[in-house]
């Protein structure tokens, strides 16, 4: 079972790692963002009266850590081809696979993302250590730092993929992917940070965020690796994105038994 | 312009279909700019300005950006998804047509859902409008219908060259991204926040500035921009910039060898 899965994985990375020359309009693409992003922050940072809650250098690192590994974690990344199999009715071969499809479209997009953000974080990463004073990602404060953060941005991907789960899920259900894609990556991409630092955000908006899944995605590892969060912290939270994973893992296992259950394949 | 209206008309048709899907769509289009214009306000509440700004006068500045960025896209869609019919051969059916090739490739999408966020950008720029300290004259007036015409004209352009580049590479580039989303992303702010290399590029390559940035000073009175009616009609230049666009087009017309699927 679990080989199948693996060589499901293999292939796919194969396949993503072919694609060199969009990685690299990628990867300038995301220098480009990444510091129109600084420049914005720098310009708000500038005149600031009182000491916010994030210092700059720390919303920098943190900004090109967001672009570096967009790939991991963005929530409107889609593989059009699992939404093809459910809207024109070729969801009924996959049905006579041995392997229980949650686990096997869950171990390809998980291959998709990784083999796009592989080919990607090295390259910005290491640039931007590099980089001139204002710009530069400041690197974590020790190694044990760095494990953690690997640790939790690991679970975090994880993550991302089960909540991405669901919007194929669902769907089953509206037939045609746009809406619930574009929903959920839009409160997602928010809710994770994205947009704004969660530190950054007004109190009452920040109790909402940490009631909800998206922010362990992205803001918690990237907060990690800047030395924001203590390495207490960090294990604490790594449980609690453990937790969640599996709460979401098997509520997308059960959703998608129900929803298979249900599916009438049109015509031959 | 019948023809357009007709295949507008088809098209709307076509995406009303799934009515629960194009109603989630249409409101997650709404949302869109409007998480990142709460995003704004949330920095504004943080830091009370920006290098000098307020935060009205950045509102103004974010919605004549969204509002034109969203009607370019309203209507200017068929050329984002241009690439991929160059790569399935089926721009060599628009070539035997008897009209322009601008006009079909036009007319061959437009994103009825993206209302939404059309909607919510009007409502953005008459708020800003009335909150912020200006005496509203003819002039001024004016000069902020024209600012959205002339993002409009400018994001089209943009959408046309992005979309030339595929006679040559038949894959559409993600560098274009660059010049569409980013080029959206950073007209929200005031263009002087930045630093000269982008304020050069995007005033005098692509003319971001003279739809958004410049009319602005002149609007506001600010940097002495008040008294120069000139600033005012700046927005006009923006037009300029559709002409080497829709040469780069045509040359690429001329270029065009099927893929012959």
């Amino acid at each position: 079972m679990i080989r199948a899965y693996l060589s499901v994985f293999k292939l796919r990375i194969n396949t993503g790692l072919q694609y060199r020359a969009a990685a690299l309009a990628g990867i300038g693409t995301q220098f480009f963002f990444g510091s129109i992003f600084i420049m914005i922050f720098m310009a708000f940072y500038a005149n600031s009266t009182e000491a916010p809650p994030m210092s700059l250098s720390q919303v920098i690192t943190y900004t090109w850590l967001k672009q570096a590994f967009l790939a991991l974690i963005m929530l409107w990344i889609r593989d059009n081809e699992l939404f093809q199999l459910i809207t024109s009715g070729n969801i009924a071969y996959e049905m006579c696979r041995p392997s229980g499809i949650y686990g096997f479209w869950y171990a390809k997009l998980l291959a998709q993302r990784l083999s796009s953000a592989l080919l990607r974080c090295f390259p910005i990463l290491i640039v931007t250590v590099f980089l001139p004073a204002p710009y530069r990602l400041e690197l974590p404060p020790d190694w044990l730092t760095f494990l953690l953060f690997l640790a939790v941005l690991t679970a975090g991907t994880l993550m991302v993929i089960a909540i991405s789960m669901l919007i194929y899920i669902s769907v089953f259900v509206t037939m045609s992917p746009g809406g619930s894609l574009l929903i959920f990556s839009i409160f997602g991409e928010f809710l994770s940070g994205m947009v704004v630092p969660v530190p950054l955000m007004p109190g009452w908006m920040q109790d909402i965020v940490y009631l909800l899944p998206f922010h362990w995605t992205a803001d918690f590892p990237f907060r990690v690796f800047t030395g924001d969060i203590s390495k207490l912290d960090a294990l604490k939270g790594l449980a609690a994105q453990l937790a969640w994973l599996a709460a979401l893992a098997s509520f997308g296992h059960y959703t998608m038994n129900r929803a298979l259950r249900r599916v009438v394949v049109q015509g031959g | 312009m019948r023809l357009y209206l007709k295949y507008m008309k088809m098209i709307m048709k076509s995406q009303m279909q799934y009515r629960a899907s194009f109603l989630l769509l249409a409101f997650g289009q709404c949302l869109t700019p409007f998480t990142t214009f709460a995003g704004l306000y949330f920095m504004f509440e943080r830091f009370g300005q920006l290098k000098g700004w307020s935060f009205y006068e950045v509102a103004l500045c974010f919605a004549v950006t969204q509002m034109a960025f969203s009607f370019a896209e309203v209507f200017g869609r068929g050329f984002d998804v241009f690439s991929s019919l160059v790569v399935s051969g089926d721009f060599d059916r628009l070539l035997v047509r008897p009209r322009g090739t601008v006009l079909q490739v036009f007319g061959s999408r437009f994103e009825f859902a993206r209302f939404g966020r059309l909607l919510l950008s009007v409502f953005l720029l008459i708020w800003a409008a009335g909150n912020i300290e200006v005496d509203w004259t003819f002039l001024k007036v004016t000069t902020l219908v024209l600012m959205v015409v002339s993002g409009v004209v400018i994001f089209l352009g943009i959408f046309i060259l992005a979309a030339s580049v595929s006679f040559w590479t038949v894959q559409g580039l993600e560098i274009a991204n660059i010049f569409t989303d980013g080029g959206r992303e950073m007209t929200q702010y005031p263009l002087n926040i930045y630093q000269k290399w982008v304020k050069r590029v995007f005033t005098f390559i692509i003319p971001f500035a003279c739809f958004n940035y410049l009319p602005l000073l002149y609007i506001l009175e600010r940097d002495g921009a008040g008294g120069h009616p000139l600033y005012a009609m700046l927005p006009l230049a923006g037009f300029l910039f559709l002409a080497p666009c829709l040469l780069v087009w045509r040359v690429g017309v001329r270029h065009y060898r099927s893929t012959g699927s």
